[in-house]
């Protein structure tokens, strides 16, 4: 007994990070119990206050990105796009896709409305305050950043490439590595939408 | 952004300052009030106080910001927490300070205390020691475990600080000031050991970090980087300051075993063949 306790610290840790998703198994990376639950205040395209708590009961896609970005953002929306709707009918309308500029200069709520609008009924516009932003991020242990703007006044925004998945009381279940296709996405959501039907 | 901002905390752990708090205020106290003949000089009292500040940086200011969000700097951050910071605080010697707190605590406080030593003498058994050292960074960087400690708040607190104390501990065993001629201390030729073996597997994982073609902690990836960085630079950076650092501080702790040792070793035969003289 007392010669394992050395091995105590590793033990816990092993626990704390291998209780999870003993049974279940995701092409996503399983994310349960690592992160905070679902929650920030932030503007709509709007201009109202958006709660976590206004889709609750729905499967919440949360991603960190940028209207004027090259081709992460659109890939990344286009892509969960298609893996909703691929989803057997009685599940599209349980996910919504929460799209959070991390980029509030320039995405102003109309610019950001007809850019959400583009890629989905179920995808919300949102942002904040760069303090704001900070916080959240800093609460799914991410960042962003800002490149020097050119002559135009252009400057690249750098951001996470993952996709946080939230089940639909709120926990924090998956994150979508950019590495999945459309389908893999899909037979995730699926299981996640079954599992709380 | 005001130069305050970089000496705050990223991620304020009341723990961690309270811990910090009572190291530097316990240490402070028993310089004031042990006898003078005890009381270590400054230069001593300096490499504490820098090795204890200089843990509590890479922990509390801004640091901890990039070392959340580029490998290369959590690489350094660990080089601080498991190595540098307690080399310097193991050379700076504290165990008079510890003895006089040590004197100062009831007897029945020790009773409770008994099993932490306990603890400590099994943790200080060679064997254990080294593999702790090196077992506990393999298991951080193993990609999966580092993953999870990278995305969950607990687990990278629970990391730093695991292996903050294992790098007291190990070093602490290695600098013990006690000499094994007279004390139950390790052997230098024991410690000269251990310190060459744990240098071969720190190598061979910063190598293989090193020399991975792919990706191999793609967390920084996912989780955005703090500032624009190619990718694979920020990996070699990271695999470099797990290779040549580490292998260099078992260098020169193997130096400085040396030097205790060959000190000693005067002061033995000096002492022999003086009580051969008066034979």
């Amino acid at each position: 007994m007392i010669r394992t306790l050395p091995l105590w610290t590793l033990f816990i840790t092993l626990m704390l990070t291998g209780c999870a998703g003993n049974e279940e198994s995701w092409h996503a990376k399983d994310i349960s119990g690592l992160m905070p639950d679902l929650e920030f205040q932030l503007r709509g395209t709007d201009g109202r206050t958006v709660r976590a708590s206004d889709s609750a009961g729905t499967i919440r896609l949360l991603y960190f990105g940028f209207t004027s970005c090259p081709d992460v953002c659109p890939t990344t929306l286009t892509d969960l796009r298609r893996s909703v709707s691929q989803l057997p009918e009685e599940y599209q309308n349980d996910v919504t896709t929460l799209f959070v500029s991390v980029d509030p200069r320039r995405d102003v709520p109309e610019r950001l409305a007809s850019y959400v609008h583009f890629f989905g009924d179920h995808v919300v516009g949102l942002t904040a305050e760069e303090t704001v932003l900070r916080t959240l991020t800093k609460r799914y242990r991410t960042t962003f950043g800002y490149d020097e703007p050119d002559a135009s006044g252009n400057y690249n925004v750098s951001h996470s490439s993952a996709v946080y998945v939230f089940d639909r009381n709120g926990h924090a279940r998956l994150l979508l590595r950019p590495d999945l296709s459309p389908e893999q996405v899909s037979e995730d959501l699926a299981q996640l939408a079954r599992e709380s039907d | 952004m005001p130069v305050s901002s970089y000496l705050l905390p990223y991620d304020f752990s009341p723990l961690t300052l309270l811990s910090y708090m009572l190291v530097l205020g316990f240490y402070g106290v028993a310089l004031l009030k042990m006898p003078e003949q005890d009381r270590p000089g400054s230069g001593r009292i300096i490499t504490f106080t820098l090795g204890v500040m200089l843990c509590y940086a890479v922990m509390q200011t801004r640091f901890d910001y990039y070392s959340q969000y580029m490998f290369f700097v959590h690489r350094g951050q660990h080089l601080i927490l498991h190595h540098l910071g307690p080399i310097l605080i193991a050379l700076s010697n504290p165990l008079p300070v510890m003895q006089f707190w040590y004197r100062k605590t009831s007897s029945s406080v020790r009773y409770w205390l008994q099993p932490l030593g306990w603890i400590y003498r099994i943790l200080q058994q060679p064997v254990i020691a080294s593999v702790l050292f090196v077992g506990l960074i393999y298991f951080w960087l193993w990609p999966p475990i580092h993953f999870d400690a990278m995305l969950s708040r607990r687990l990278y607190w629970i990391m730093n600080w695991s292996m903050l104390l294992d790098g007291l501990l190990f070093w602490w065993l290695i600098f013990d000031t006690r000499s094994p001629a007279v004390t139950n201390a390790l052997g230098y030729g024991k410690r000269i050991l251990l310190l060459a073996l744990v240098a071969i597997p720190q190598m061979i994982l910063g190598a293989w970090i090193v020399f991975s073609r792919g990706m191999v902690y793609d967390v920084y990836e996912v989780c955005g980087r703090a500032w624009p960085m190619p990718p694979e630079t920020d990996q070699l950076l990271g695999g470099l300051l797990t290779w040549i650092p580490p292998a260099m501080m078992s260098i020169i702790g193997i130096l400085i075993v040396l030097r205790r040792a060959m000190h000693e070793d005067g002061k033995f035969s000096k002492s022999r063949s003086l009580a051969g003289g008066n034979a």
